[in-house]
């Protein structure tokens, strides 16, 4: 994967084949303990004990259209190549959060990329999801919750493509570029 | 220019369903891009951008863009099948912009598929 943006997309369609009807993503950046972190929480069908257990091996998958399942592992490897490191934790029929660190200067640390693209692609596959994006840096916060936007748009899909339109202007002009 | 608030959407809102008691709903094509891991490293979510931008230039509504899981076979990724109208549906594979300015301009557009990347029927894998 290119970019962080990538690799949330990817573990946040894990929440959708896990069922999630509720998907938070949230990236913080806190330059004073030179960490950036990256938090995927979803209230799909969970894992159990096993399956956390072997899930960032990657010939680890349930899925059976293909035997290897390798979004978490590359995600980990992401994060240690930065000195950080990746936490799962999940419990059956409640969910699970992925929470990843990254050495923030590190000079492998990927970028975080393309946000609102990450987003769009999210809802247009799912608009029947609560998706709720936040950023924090040292200078400025700010939430994206699709919750206001289905206060706003009512009977009208959220994946309308005029809807979507929209909701990618508005991602691309608010979500700050986090040090790139 | 100040930035987009979120009750600017109020007035697409609007718009959008002044128009839906005139149209009948959905749209005349239907864009799917294929996810899964190896489509999302593979650049599904630039062909997905593609799809938007070609979109917005040529700003057409009567279309809808969709993502779906995995297809099994992850060495032609990325892929997209289109639909248009009642015709069937045409899988299309490797795809970067410049296929997809193609596959707009010809099948979206004007309903005329793109063969040469279009995946070989009978190639496709039952899922
Ligand atoms: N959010 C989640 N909820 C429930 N199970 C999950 C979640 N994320 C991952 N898993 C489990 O871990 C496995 C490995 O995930 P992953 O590394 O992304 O590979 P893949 O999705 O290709 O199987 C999945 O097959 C699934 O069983
Ligand atoms: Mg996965």
């Amino acid at each position: 994967m290119e970019d962080l943006s990538l690799h949330i997309l990817d573990i946040a369609e894990n929440s959708i084949n896990a069922g999630a009807k509720n998907i938070e993503i949230a990236i913080i950046e806190d330059s004073s303990k030179d960490l950036l972190t990256i938090e995927i929480k979803d209230d799909g069908k969970g894992m159990d004990a096993d399956t956390i257990a072997n899930v960032t091996n990657p010939f680890f998958t349930t899925r059976t259209t293909r035997r290897v399942g390798l979004g978490l592992a590359f995600l980990e490897e992401a994060a240690n190549s930065t000195g950080g490191k990746l936490r799962v934790e999940s419990e059956l029929t409640t969910g699970t959060k992925v929470i990843a660190e990254f050495q923030l200067s590190h000079i492998d640390r990927k970028p975080v990329g393309n946000i609102a693209d990450t987003i769009v692609m999210i809802l247009a596959g799912n608009p029947e999801i609560n998706l709720r994006y936040y950023q924090e840096n040292n200078a400025s916060k700010f939430l994206f919750d699709t919750n206001d936007v289905k206060k706003i748009t009512n009977e009208i899909k959220i994946n309308s493509i005029e809807i979507l339109k929209f909701i990618r202007q508005y991602l691309e002009e608010n979500v700050n570029k986090i040090n790139k | 220019m100040t930035k987009l608030k979120i009750e600017d959407l109020d007035k697409i809102a609007e718009d959008v369903r002044r128009k839906m008691t005139i149209r009948e709903g959905g749209g005349k094509v239907k864009i799917t891009v294929h996810m899964g891991t190896c489509g999302i490293a593979a650049g599904a979510r630039t062909v997905m951008s593609a799809f938007l931008n070609e979109i917005d230039i040529h700003n057409i509504k009567d279309v809808i863009i969709t993502t779906s899981g995995c297809a099994g076979l992850c060495s032609k990724e990325p892929m997209a099948t289109v639909e248009y109208g009642e015709q069937a549906p045409v899988k299309y594979i490797e795809l970067n912009e410049t296929k997809v300015k193609k596959i707009f301009d010809d099948h979206v557009l004007k309903g005329k598929f793109v063969q040469e990347y279009a995946l070989a029927i009978g190639s496709e894998r039952i899922q």
